[in-house]
């Protein structure tokens, strides 16, 4: 099993070809040129209002495409986890009940069959929550939270993960978790996609970084990619660039200059 | 024995026998598709439908059109005109919905007024009629709800994870749009074979308050499907009883009805949590 994954490694999974969408007249995301291949690690970061979510959307097929072309490897599961926030936690479900209904296409038996129940706490277990599967959704904590939501997309065996802003809202500790999870679920030989606007946090632990406004402004590792340029073009404002333990950090340029003037 | 008397007198009369049976089944029936009217925030798209349907019924009796087919055929293509419309985000459903039925209803009232017999039948269509149902509307009314008992059951996993999460859902290959339509035509047939007991006015309450009462007693989604229509059925049976003791309107009794157990349930919970809160405070 691991062996087919390896071998295949490499080979394109989602490509993109100059890519646009709309809201309304305006373009959201112009022209862009991605391709993301088997066993990759890749984060697209850039300011809120960039098109980063509306180009996941675009991928995963919820977003209608103006112009350009996305094209999939044909039979991929793709497992989405959406933006925590997005998530009505009012909603009469327990963790259980969410896990199973990527199933929903397949089965139409409405309880949740013995079978289910026990592949429900596999993946529950993977993620360390087994603990909390007939709980209301409303009643977990944040990093809980978010991993009911990647349970539910791991449910489906998928190919490729797409996380949609996976720390957002989230403390320290959590963001910790998420990012070992992920890290591990990578190891196992999935594919994954997120989008991120922390750049110290998440995106400089990546393999490949995608800097994004719009369209595609810089893409490589860390390294390469999180350079003073290439963060003003992203972000329209001068930063700094440091070294901290082998790994990029990025310094807020204009916060730099106030502590300064304040010695 | 008085008492005892007094209780089974309205069962002598037919039109009642038939009004309650309507009713019942309707009120389980709007308990059933209220739960994804709430949980939707459709609401106000149940509101509005009654009003399009109003519409549809006025227009079918000026063209001596039979009222289930002519009001059904508009009840359903309005739905799916709403859905439509709403998808056009720079509207917003809400608009879209207070064009469509709004129209409709203005329409329905012009035709009545121009064409219809007297004031009276208007009055039977906002405020509903138990003396107006006839075996035909137990018969519909009972076709519809095992109908809906059918869509929920055998869509229970693609209704849920719909309306949870559209977009995901979408990704996951449901095909959401559809399973939107196919909501939308039932509630709008809900509401067609409702209408003439409970009346256009009225009805869209009878799709939220006991939806909104169960969702208060449970936080299963599944529970919340049978206590709903049991909350619907019972307010509907002993709304049209007391109706006839009491000589109000059977759609407002019924409906001030659910509203006391809208409260009762509301107060309850309140305590609830309250005493909920309070054995926290003291951990």
């Amino acid at each position: 099993m691991r062996q087919s994954i390896l071998s295949k490694n490499g080979s394109p999974l989602i490509v993109c070809e100059h890519v646009s969408c709309t809201y309304g007249n305006a373009p959201v995301v112009n022209d862009v040129y991605l391709k993301i291949n088997r066993g990759e690690f890749v984060g697209i970061v850039g300011p809120s209002g960039s098109g980063k979510t509306t180009l996941l959307k675009a991928i995963i097929g919820s977003q209608p495409v103006a112009h350009g072309s996305i094209t999939i490897e044909p039979h991929l599961t793709i497992g989405y986890v959406p933006q925590v926030e997005t998530v009505d936690w009012y909603f009469p479900v327990t963790v259980e009940e969410v896990v199973v209904m990527t199933r929903a296409k397949t089965k139409w038996w409405p309880r949740i069959t013995l079978q289910e129940r026990t592949e429900v706490r596999e993946v529950l277990e993977k993620l360390g929550i087994a603990d909390v599967a007939n709980r209301h959704i409303r009643e977990l904590s944040g990093g809980q939270q978010q991993r009911v939501f990647l349970a539910r997309a791991m449910f489906c065996q998928p190919d490729i993960l797409v996380l949609d802003e996976p720390t957002s809202g989230v403390d320290v500790r959590t963001r910790h978790e998420i990012l070992h999870l992920l890290a591990d679920l990578h190891q196992d030989g999935l594919t994954i996609l997120l989008t991120t606007h922390d750049l110290n946090g998440l995106a400089a632990h990546l393999p490949r970084v995608i800097c994004f406004k719009k369209t595609v402004i810089a893409d490589g590792s860390p390294r390469d990619v999180l350079t003073p340029q290439v963060l003003e073009a992203t972000y329209g404002a001068p930063m700094e660039v440091l070294e901290h333990g082998g790994m990029p950090l990025v310094v807020d340029h204009g916060r730099m200059t106030m502590r300064g003037e304040g010695k | 024995m008085i008492l005892a008397l007094d209780i089974f007198e309205p069962y002598g009369f037919q039109f009642f026998r038939n009004g309650l049976i309507v009713a019942t089944i309707a009120g389980a029936l709007c308990g059933l598709l209220g739960v994804f009217v709430i949980l939707r925030g459709m609401s106000y798209i149940g509101h509005g439908l009654s009003h399009a349907v109003f519409g549809g019924a006025a227009a079918s009796a000026v063209m001596k059109i039979n009222y289930f087919l002519g009001a059904g055929i508009w009840g359903v293509v309005s739905g799916l005109l709403i859905a439509r419309v709403a998808r056009r985000r720079v509207i917003g459903a809400d608009a879209a919905i207070g064009v469509v039925t709004t129209a409709s209803f203005a329409l329905g009232l012009a035709l009545m007024n121009r064409y219809g017999q007297a004031s009276k039948s208007i009055e039977a269509v906002l405020f509903g009629s138990v003396l107006g149902v006839k075996v035909a509307d137990i018969y519909a009314v009972t076709l519809v709800a095992i109908l809906g008992l059918a869509v929920v059951v055998l869509g229970y996993r693609k209704l849920l994870f719909s309306t949870f999460d559209r977009d995901v859902a979408q990704v996951s290959n449901v095909r959401v749009s559809l399973v939107e339509a196919v909501l939308l035509a039932m509630i709008s047939l809900t509401i067609l074979v409702t209408m003439r007991v409970i009346g256009t006015l009225l009805i869209s309450a009878l799709l939220v308050i006991p939806a909104a009462s169960a969702r208060m007693t449970t936080n299963s989604f599944s529970r919340l499907l049978w206590v709903s229509p049991i909350i619907g059925a019972v307010t509907c049976f002993v709304g049209m009883n007391l109706s006839y003791h009491l000589d109000t309107s059977a759609s407002a009794t019924i409906i001030l009805l659910d509203a006391l157990v809208f409260v009762s349930v509301y107060g309850f919970a309140g305590v609830r949590n309250r005493t909920k809160m309070a054995s926290l405070g003291h951990l």
